[in-house]
């Protein structure tokens, strides 16, 4: 029988973290969920061979390890930039020219929604809504959330996060 | 058995010095950090040592009117508290110069006033009388905006944990009865009566039981559970625990969304806080009840705010609804007997305890008892958070408390209840707005996000809006909601793009239907709903994008028509170079026009004219 190809992977200081994560989590009822979140804390994705290693350890089929990943929108097959920013257009953004906001920041960045920039700085995303309806239309990069937004300022909001 | 008493007095007294001291306090949940709370408690902070002033610096969550964020509040002893709305760190100095040094509040910045019991200032709104608070009633959000939410002896010292040492002292039944008779129902929106359902998990057998939180709050236009874990995250844990207590489980989960970052914060940092007074934790308060709460936090799925695929995250499974019955209060986390409420219904259980189940139910109407806090956004000029008597109508909501429309615009529709709501035209704003009120109308209370639509608003886009969104986020387990939408969703883009048939509407209606009565959880079967009610209410306007392929709001690009006003057009000629199509014709100085056949409705000539001479017809 061919050996696990998880074996063969070089220990590199995120692995090591990983290892630390699943001794926490080995005997955790329900614990896939955060390991997988804190995972990609880690490596800031969800490289293949990580997730191999998740199913190993957390002794689970690796087709239920991908199917819990792909299922949310929080997890990551591929690499993401350094800040995440997030164009809200939910209903009441919607109603406020959300999309709007989302063209510029789009426009701005040079990527479409879930794309990457090149220098691996900024992905761009939509959500559904962030919860601060009252100062829509609004965004969030990264945890920091920005309001009562106007497509001109989008711009210079993306600049201050280097 | 102890009791709080000691720790109590110790609580009232360190409450007590804070309500003495001159103090400046800034709003710092989402929104006020969002509108820069933060960086006006920096300037505050700086303003304060650089003069020396005598003051505390302190924060607080958010008191509701997100419209005038940041607030900030500043207090004298013995006089009344101003509570300052669009402060900006510019205004800081301004603001400590004349309230703190000149002891002169700055009127013309001052929102409302909360005297307390010292006399009032003349000329600012007293807080229970001004425009926005007149009609509200503050029971869940009383703490908003008024505590440090993450001192747990502010909670103590304003009645906090007063309702657990009461139940830990009454029968377990008597708990149940108590929260029956006040007559509070769920409220994340389907308005279960939540001591029928303790009821059931305290009758089904079973030596592990659990007491689970809803806090996947993903209404878009929903945030009244994130204002209130940010502002009053010890009442959520009481409540839990009472129910857990009554329910006779010992141990909780909170399942909060991920993008609420501060909410999870204060709920650890309030756990923490709770466990090292023996408040939260194992025999809690020298009793045999035992109780612990876990966070987890939502990894980015809307329908794992419908209950059982919520259970299906917190196992670590993809979070797909399960087939009911069994009912969660029977077979639910883990296959154990699981009471699952909402934040707002744990947040309203202390206070019942507390304060009676006659109190309670003395709010509201017959059927729907208590309060219910809302959030009003959309094109309204007062956008936040307010807590009303069930009862209240939505008139009263939207055009006393809301301010009415933004810019002097017509009112066209509410939106109510979110992707699982209906939009209700003018006709129907004097309901009453209550559970059975509003699902008679064909929307639901749902969580409580009130979006308002003006005249602008193009209620086909709206319906097609909702659908997308729930199209997006149908897990795909059942057909009706992973075919069934994608169908709908088609056709209204058909329609919007013009090329709409009036049988369309007919096989619209049908398919709504066939949802609603087959698919498998409460996302599916109140999905169609958004786009029932603009059918019901807003026929009309579908007709005009259907027959006479017109938006009459003017937002579905294909059916827009850009025409140039020639009275007021100069001939500036900035249009005809920003036109992307070579539409735009005419000479310099001369009016100019559009050839529709080549126009591609970017809108780009509109945003440049100067003269407002495009219009869209």
């Amino acid at each position: 029988m061919a050996s696990c190809a998880c074996e063969k992977i070089d220990l590199t200081q995120e692995d090591a973290a990983l290892d630390k994560l699943l001794d926490q989590y080995r005997d955790y009822r329900g614990g896939l969920i955060p390991v997988l979140q804190e995972a990609q804390n880690i490596y800031g994705y969800l490289p293949k061979e990580a997730l191999q290693k998740i199913a190993k350890e957390l002794n689970m089929p690796f087709s239920k390890v991908f199917g819990v990943v792909t299922f949310y929108a929080q997890f990551h097959l591929k690499p993401r930039g350094r800040y995440i920013a997030r164009i809200c257009l939910g209903t009441a953004c919607h109603v406020r020219g959300g999309s709007k906001i989302f063209e510029a920041a789009k426009d701005h960045l040079g990527v479409d929604a879930g794309g990457t920039t090149e220098d691996l700085r900024f992905t761009l995303e939509t959500v559904a809504c962030i919860g601060a309806c009252g100062l829509s239309p609004c965004m969030m990069i990264d945890e920091d959330t920005h309001g009562r937004l106007s497509p001109k300022v989008v711009g210079d909001i993306l600049d201050k996060y280097e | 058995m102890n009791n709080l008493n000691e720790l109590r007095a110790k609580c009232k007294e360190i409450y007590k010095q804070k309500l003495s001291r001159p103090r400046v306090v800034v709003g710092l949940g989402t929104c006020g950090i969002a509108s820069g709370g933060d960086k006006v408690m920096a300037a505050i902070k700086k303003e304060v040592e650089a003069r020396g002033l005598d003051v505390d610096v302190d924060f607080t969550s958010c008191i509701g009117m997100c419209y005038r964020e940041p607030m900030v509040e500043v207090a004298l002893p013995g006089a009344a508290s101003v509570v300052y709305g669009d402060i900006f760190p510019d205004k800081v100095a301004q603001l400590l110069e004349s309230h703190i040094v000149n002891k002169k509040p700055v009127y013309e910045w001052a929102a409302i006033q909360i005297p307390g019991e010292a006399t009032p200032y003349e000329g600012i709104d007293i807080m229970e009388q001004s425009s926005y608070y007149g009609k509200q009633v503050r029971s869940v959000t009383s703490r908003l905006g008024r505590t440090n939410p993450e001192k747990i002896e502010e909670y103590i010292a304003t009645g906090g944990y007063e309702g657990i040492e009461k139940c830990l002292q009454m029968e377990r039944q008597a708990i149940i009865d108590e929260i029956k008779k006040s007559g509070l129902r769920g409220r994340g929106g389907g308005g279960f009566p939540t001591g029928n359902k303790w009821q059931f998990v305290y009758n089904t057998p079973g030596e592990k039981k659990y007491a689970v939180c809803n806090a996947d709050e993903g209404d878009p236009g929903a945030f009244m559970d994130r204002s209130v874990l940010e502002g009053d995250p010890h009442s959520v844990l009481e409540g839990m625990m009472i129910a857990g207590l009554a329910i006779g489980a010992d141990e909780g989960y909170i399942y909060c969304r991920a993008e609420y970052p501060l909410a999870i914060r204060r709920l650890n940092l309030a756990i923490a806080e709770a466990e090292k007074h023996g408040i939260l934790g194992d025999k809690i308060l020298g009793s045999n009840f035992s109780f612990r709460i876990k966070i987890k936090a939502g990894a980015g799925a809307f329908v794992c705010g419908e209950e059982t695929a919520l259970l299906n995250s917190i196992e670590g499974q993809r979070g797909m609804p399960r087939v009911r019955p069994p009912f969660p209060a029977i077979s639910g986390l883990w296959a154990k007997p699981t009471c699952l409420n909402n934040v707002e219904t744990y947040a309203n259980v202390p206070f019942i305890i507390r304060k009676g189940a006659d109190w309670y139910a003395s709010m509201g109407t017959e059927k729907s008892k208590g309060s219910k806090v809302f959030c009003l956004t959309g094109k309204i000029n007062n956008t936040g958070l307010a807590e009303v008597p069930m009862g209240i109508t939505l008139r009263e909501v939207i055009f006393n408390i809301a301010g009415g429309i933004q810019d002097g615009k017509k009112f066209k529709a509410v939106q109510s209840g979110g992707p699982s709501g209906g939009c209700l035209p003018e006709e129907k704003l004097d309901l009453s707005v209550d559970y059975d009120s509003l699902t008679a109308a064909g929307a639901i209370m749902g969580s409580g996000g009130l979006v308002v639509m003006d005249e602008t608003t193009c209620m086909v886009d709206v319906a097609k809006f909702f659908l997308n969104f729930t199209q997006l986020e149908s897990c795909g387990k059942c057909t009706p909601c992973r075919e069934g939408t994608k169908r709908m969703l088609e056709l209204l883009q058909k329609i919007c793009d013009g090329k709409g048939e009036l049988k369309d509407l007919d096989t619209l209606e049908r398919l709504a239907k066939v949802i609603k009565s087959s698919a498998l959880c409460g996302l599916g079967q109140t999905c169609p709903n958004p786009v029932l009610t603009t059918l019901r209410y807003f026929r009309k306007e579908y007709e005009a994008h259907i027959v006479d392929k017109r938006c009459p709001a003017g937002v579905c690009a294909a059916l827009l028509c850009y025409v140039v006003v020639a009275e007021k057009c100069t001939g500036c000629g900035a249009c005809l170079r920003a036109c992307p199509a070579g539409a735009i014709t005419g000479e310099k100085k001369e009016p100019h026009s559009i050839d529709t056949s080549k126009c591609i409705k970017c809108g780009a000539c509109m945003t440049k004219c100067k003269f407002d001479a495009i219009i869209k017809a």
